[in-house]
């Protein structure tokens, strides 16, 4: 079996995510942007050119900002509220489980530039605890879009069903891995790759670190599933159950903290089977990260098609 | 969601087209009856639940009062009336308080605040806008509030309505970052509709405001972020109701009312001890009887 190594094109989803917001808001007046100071960084520099009296920026304030976002929604719109994942994450956190989660009101927060792809600018840069505090809060959304055509759908599905939710934005550039005609439902992962002896799953940016990983692995005849973790919650518990049923060992990798992160969302489902509790991975951070690039990190942290397929071989001499 | 009580609200029209209509001594009367039937519902209820914050419940009383009485353009039977004035309590521990005054004005059966507290009650010890018709946002953590009313405000005037946005706070709460986040905030967007009233009661859980993070001179301060300030006798109707005339200034209104807390119960008044504390069964009758 040959393995492509032709190196694709790659994007980074702050784009698409610009010109779909735009688009949604020509259709829907009900849709306005909430940002912190962050323009430029947010990619919003076309939408307030294009509407400048739906663009609200609160300066360096983000509690404010979140608040402002559910009031905004109180009154009836669709807020869009932006700003990079650390900062609208951490320092918002209570406004986002009181404001916006418990209160129910229809919030899109958009965690831009997530995971480590401000690499050098260091830990308090990097938004790897999202998914760990988030998961924490009922009634809220978590859903990462792994590339353009993603992102498009995941800003048409909020507008369409408005809902407390967290999108992550990314910036670090990713190859197109779904199309248009991927299925799209909340709370399903997506099925990217069929395969019998292994699943390996990715969110965001690790999906298409997946899928090379699938390639690399049919060397060894190894057939591996690949889902795309698309929703981080309401979580596909039933795609956990079946790929411990039907295939014998399960690599999760996430740019983020393993604690309370992806992977503990999938050892949570595995742990608690009567059957099938099958050899589990998870490849993640457990420490704040060194000085570097995001691709250096990436690797440092074995985020990558390489760390999958050693992970996915020594789950499977255990299987 | 607990259901609107429409005979109630009917009685609550009545009164406030009375309220509206009348002259001012008769008005402070109807509306000091009020008053007294909220302070006297939230030692009830207190009682029953074994719990509560009565101190902050009695000094916000008559600012509410005003507010549903004489003041809020509400239609209790739609609560979700998209051009509603909106009212926020960020002092969200005064739930007793609040849940009284909207059950008066129908938004649910008074015969449900016997309920507080209770298991599965909608009314928790904080007001839950999911369960509690009238509730904007959920509120109990502080410094919570503003910052909803400023985006309030700001969908307001985007959408061009004519509601208004009014927002109580606790004094202690003005320690809160977020709420000077928001106060900037406000005065950058010029929210002329948008009203702060904040329950200055100069208390706070522990101690006096002034010996734990001192917030004088508040109404300087406040009008030196760029509000048009009002101070006023928290406990006198007249001057509340002129105090929520409109912004003369284009800038938002921030109200500094001067209350005391736990007002209207002579061994509560102005005792920090109160803030939380719950009034044994000689201190309910004795509270009951000061509020006959």
């Amino acid at each position: 079996m040959s393995v492509d190594v032709s190196t694709p094109a790659v994007y980074d989803n702050r784009t698409a995510f610009a010109e779909e917001l735009i688009a949604l808001a020509e259709q829907d007046d009900r849709v306005v942007a909430v940002c912190n100071d962050s323009v430029g960084s947010s990619n919003l520099v076309a939408f307030r050119d294009r509407f400048p009296n739906r663009l609200i920026n609160v300066g360096i304030a983000e509690q404010n900002m979140v608040g402002v976002g559910a009031g905004l929604a109180d009154r009836g719109f669709i807020p869009f509220v932006c700003a990079a994942g650390p900062f609208l994450t951490g320092r918002s956190l209570e406004q986002i489980k009181a404001d916006v989660a418990y209160s129910a009101h229809r919030v899109i927060l958009c965690g831009m530039s997530p995971g480590m792809a401000y690499g050098e600018l260091g830990p308090t840069h990097h938004s790897v605890e999202d998914f760990s505090w988030l998961r924490a809060l009922p009634d809220l959304d978590i859903i990462v879009p792994a590339d353009r055509a993603q992102t498009r759908q995941a800003l048409r599905d909020v507008v369409a069903n408005p809902r407390p939710s967290y999108i992550r934005v990314g910036r670090h550039k990713v190859p197109d891995v779904t199309t248009e005609s991927t299925p799209w439902e909340r709370g399903r992962m997506q099925t990217l790759r069929e395969g019998s002896d292994i699943t390996l799953i990715g969110t965001g940016t690790l999906v298409s670190r997946a899928l090379q990983a699938a390639d690399l692995l049919t060397v060894d005849g190894t057939e591996a599933r690949v889902l795309n973790a698309s929703w981080i919650a309401p979580f596909d518990d039933d795609a956990i159950v079946r790929a411990a049923a039907e295939t014998r060992a399960i690599i999760v990798a996430e740019e983020a903290n393993v604690a309370g992160g992806l992977g503990a969302a999938v050892a949570s489902v595995v742990a608690q089977l009567a059957r099938d509790r099958v050899p589990l991975r998870i490849l993640g951070l457990r420490e704040f990260a060194p000085t570097g690039s995001t691709d250096f990190l990436l690797d440092y942290f074995r985020l990558t098609a390489e760390g999958y397929v050693t992970a996915a071989r020594e789950a499977l001499a255990d299987a | 969601m607990i259901d609107t009580d429409v005979p109630q609200v009917e009685q609550w029209r009545e009164t406030r087209n009375r309220i509206d209509a009348a002259p001012s001594a008769e008005r402070d009367e109807l509306l000091a009856e009020r008053a007294q039937w909220t302070r006297r519902s939230v030692v009830k209820m207190i009682d029953a639940a074994g719990a509560g914050h009565i101190g902050g419940d009695f000094s916000v009383t008559d600012i509410l009062t005003v507010l549903f009485n004489a003041v809020l353009r509400i239609d209790p039977t739609r609560a979700d009336w998209p051009d509603r004035d909106r009212f926020i309590l960020s002092k969200g521990h005064c739930a007793a308080s609040l849940y009284s005054t909207l059950a008066w004005a129908g938004f649910f059966s008074p015969d449900a605040l016997e309920t507080f507290m209770a298991p599965m009650s909608e009314l928790n010890g904080h007001p839950d806008r999911r369960k509690v018709p009238g509730v904007e946002t959920n509120t109990g953590p502080l410094g919570h509030g503003l910052p909803v009313g400023v985006g309030a405000a700001l969908g307001a005037r985007l959408a061009g309505g004519t509601d208004r946005v009014f927002v109580v706070l606790g004094d202690g709460e003005m320690q809160e970052g977020s709420n000077w986040e928001a106060l900037m905030s406000a005065a950058h967007y010029k929210l002329d509709k948008l009203f702060i009233t904040v329950d200055r009661n100069r208390l706070q859980q522990g101690a006096r405001t002034e010996e734990t993070n001192g917030l004088d001179p508040l109404p300087e301060r406040l009008a030196a972020f760029g509000w048009e300030v009002r101070e006023v006798d928290g406990h006198d109707y007249a001057a509340l109701i002129n105090a929520y005339r409109p912004s003369a200034t284009g800038k938002p209104v921030a109200i500094v009312a001067n209350t005391i807390k736990g007002k209207g119960v002579s061994f509560i008044e102005d005792r920090v001890e109160w803030h939380h504390k719950v009034p044994n069964r000689e201190q309910v009758a004795q509270a009951l009887e000061e509020l006959s």
